[in-house]
């Protein structure tokens, strides 16, 4: 398996995670591994596996069997607040915000600030949203309307937004760009780039092979359930990752 | 509003009232009320909008809008709670069973001892709240649909209040308990003008407070005239309410009675108003205390949130099991609040108080903008949905509409109300 060129202990490791539903082994003694200021993408044909995988570390999961270990320690996440707990923070493709709540409502939702008198603080919110806003896309503005009314970037840039503002240390991407257009797609790439350099350890769920050859670092490629291997992606070109998510080998194995 | 927060929307179509930030849809429904009220007036000669029938609508209205507070909790994370009468009479009937068995026979206090209603109160909140539990519970963990559930629930405690009571009716209720029922206990017109002025001072300090805040944190504000404007408002329908019930006087025959209860001769010309109901002051609190949890706590967050995108609620660490039977249990202890003012009303438990409430309920929350798609409703919005209800019962009932046709335009009423509102929400976008 190549390790690239990180050395030290990974940022996450999840070592040979099974889960099955019920027949169905959805996810079949997978390993993957994130340091440190890495983007690792996640490969695969809808139903690989990719997205289960990645919601045992989420905690929307449990996995059956294997470990997850964060900065080298052993980690148990139950339920997402566990999951939070370790400073990882998840963004979903279905972007996992509530439509009829305004966007502070859904940055802090489940982590409000309050008033001495146990009130939900919504100015104060409002406050710390148009801060964090003012960072990652300047132009939002919609502060006051339900979130269904924003487009797809606007809509993005509050689930990222919340990412952020919680200082994750791990962030989980689930297609991030699957509903935008190109500039709000760049805007998400730059932003991307922006969290690596602050050393965040990014997993980048995607099918795009042409985008995750531009943002991620390494990929690891899942078929069936199962890994298929995780490669440099400067050392493969689109056509071997295209062949490992189709065929499901490895490029060595197909050049042998 | 200051020009970096709006750099090109467009400022000519804000018109007064979102400039005041009034709801069109609440306007709506005032403007449907109005229109009800002064036709019903105009019909009857003037009979409809007297001190005297505002009254009684408004206790009348005041069972139902209680309960409809809970509903829009309910609906609004996409359940629904079809048990509350059956609900409601199980709580009547436990409290009536433990006002004359349990407080005068089994602990002996006797007859209207000044702990029989407290103790009765608690146990039935206490029996509301945990019925209430019990069903999200089933809802929430045992995951069978809410539907169901309170479907056998309108059967199961319809039942147990019969069984309860042996289907007899359960009567005279204690006579302290009885004061919450609307015209036996009332607050007298220096009282109701005390706690009008106050509720007005409250409001608009909160008004003010919420002015600072947002001042607090550089964020666009209304205009000071406009603000100045929403306050009069206030103040002047609270106060004028205060003066309409107060205008409602006592019967002189009565007044008669009640200073020769006390021993005394009434002096000639004497009159008093009845002034604000308890029942309805329990309204109050429970609107202004439901309007806090919507608004101003993580429950009440949580609730919207789920209903929004129960998905997305859970994600973010929302224990939406555990919220189902909250807001169950919530349901519950409303409907044991009712309970207290229904069968005080009628100063007795009969087997079938509270029938057909679900509907009434559910409507009054429907038609106050309670979304079945959930995660949209508002508590002022239910109980107005439930004043609207009632006024059109009683107004049809004061000009003579027979009873069938009563029933009629009511469920009519209902599924127009429903039409307009989905035509509001495509026209203004709002889901």
């Amino acid at each position: 398996m190549a390790t690239g060129t990180n050395k030290g202990t990974p940022l996450v490791e999840m070592r040979d995670i099974s889960i099955a539903f019920g027949g169905v082994q959805a996810v079949d003694h997978v390993t993957v591994d994130l340091y440190p200021g890495e983007v690792v993408g996640l490969l695969g044909h809808n139903g690989a596996g990719k997205s289960t995988l990645i919601k045992c570390l989420s905690g929307a999961y449990q996995q059956d069997s294997g470990e997850i270990f964060v900065n080298g320690e052993k980690a148990t996440i139950n339920n997402p607040r566990d999951a939070r707990g370790y400073n990882i923070e998840t963004i979903y493709q279905t972007l996992a915000l509530a439509d009829n709540l305004d966007a502070a409502s859904n940055l802090f939702l489940g982590r409000e600030l309050t008033t001495p008198f146990g009130f939900v603080d919504d100015s104060k919110m409002e406050a710390e949203t148009r801060k964090i806003m003012g960072r990652l896309n300047s132009n939002f503005r919609k502060f006051n309307v339900p979130v269904s009314a924003l487009s797809g970037g606007q809509r993005q840039s509050v689930a990222i937004s919340r990412a952020v503002y919680f200082n994750a240390r791990i962030l989980i991407m689930d297609e991030p760009t699957a509903a935008l257009g190109p500039q709000e797609t760049q805007m998400v790439a730059e932003l991307i780039d922006e969290l690596k350099r602050q050393g965040l350890g990014i997993f980048l769920i995607d099918h795009d092979v042409h985008q995750v050859k531009r943002l991620c670092d390494r990929a690891s490629v899942m078929k069936n359930g199962q890994l298929v291997g995780t490669v440099n992606v400067d050392d493969v070109t689109e056509d071997d990752l295209l062949a490992m998510i189709i065929l499901g080998k490895k490029p060595e194995e197909l050049a042998a | 509003m200051t020009d970096a927060a709006t750099p090109s929307a467009p400022a000519q179509k804000k018109n007064i009232f979102s400039l005041l930030e009034i709801d069109t849809r609440l306007l709506g429904m005032i403007g449907a009320f109005a229109v009800l009220s002064i036709g019903f007036d105009l019909i009857t000669d003037g009979r409809f909008l007297t001190p005297r029938n505002i009254f009684n609508l408004t206790i009348q209205t005041v069972s139902v809008a209680i309960m409809a507070t809970g509903m829009v909790f309910i609906i609004v994370t996409r359940h629904i709670d079809l048990s509350v009468g059956s609900l409601l009479a199980t709580c009547s009937a436990i409290m009536a069973m433990t006002q004359t068995v349990l407080t005068p026979d089994m602990l002996g206090l006797g007859l209207n001892h000044p702990l029989t209603a407290p103790i009765a109160i608690v146990i039935g909140l206490v029996a509301g709240t945990a019925i209430g539990a019990f069903h999200g519970w089933l809802v929430g963990y045992l995951t069978i649909p809410a539907f169901i559930v309170t479907l056998g629930g309108l059967l199961v405690w319809r039942n147990v209040a019969w069984y309860l009571t042996n289907g007899q009716t359960i009567g005279p209720l204690d006579e302290t308990f009885l004061l919450f029922g609307g015209i036996n206990g009332t607050l007298g017109v220096t009282w109701s003008w005390i706690v009008g002025i106050v509720a007005t001072v409250i409001a608009i300090a909160a008004l003010f407070n919420a002015r600072r805040g947002k001042l607090a944190h550089d964020f666009p504000v209304k205009p000071l005239w406009a603000e100045a404007m929403l306050g009069t408002i206030i103040a002047v329908v609270i106060l004028g309410f205060v003066a309409l019930l107060n205008a409602y006087e006592v019967p002189t025959p009565r007044l008669e009675r009640m200073f020769e209860a006390r021993g005394e001769v009434m002096p000639e010309g004497y009159t008093a108003g009845y002034g604000v109901p308890y029942s309805v002051l329990i309204l109050l609190v429970v609107a202004v205390v439901m309007t806090l949890i919507a608004r101003r706590t993580r429950l009440g967050r949580y609730i919207f949130a789920t209903g929004g995108n129960p998905d997305a609620a859970e994600l973010s660490g929302i224990n939406t099991r555990l919220l189902t039977v909250k807001v169950f249990a919530i349901m519950g202890a409303l409907c044991a609040v009712s309970a207290v003012v229904a069968s005080a009303r009628l100063s007795f438990h009969s087997n079938d108080i509270g029938t057909l409430d679900e509907l009434r309920v559910i409507a009054a929350a429907v038609i106050g903008g309670t979304a079945l798609s959930g995660g949209i409703g508002t508590i002022h919005g239910a109980i107005l949905g439930a004043l609207i209800m009632q006024s059109l019962q009683s107004g049809m009932a004061m000009v003579g509409v027979d009873a069938p046709f009563q029933n009629i335009v009511v469920g009519a009423v209902l599924v127009f109300a429903v039409l307009v509102d989905i035509i509001y929400r495509r026209r203004t976008g709002a889901a």
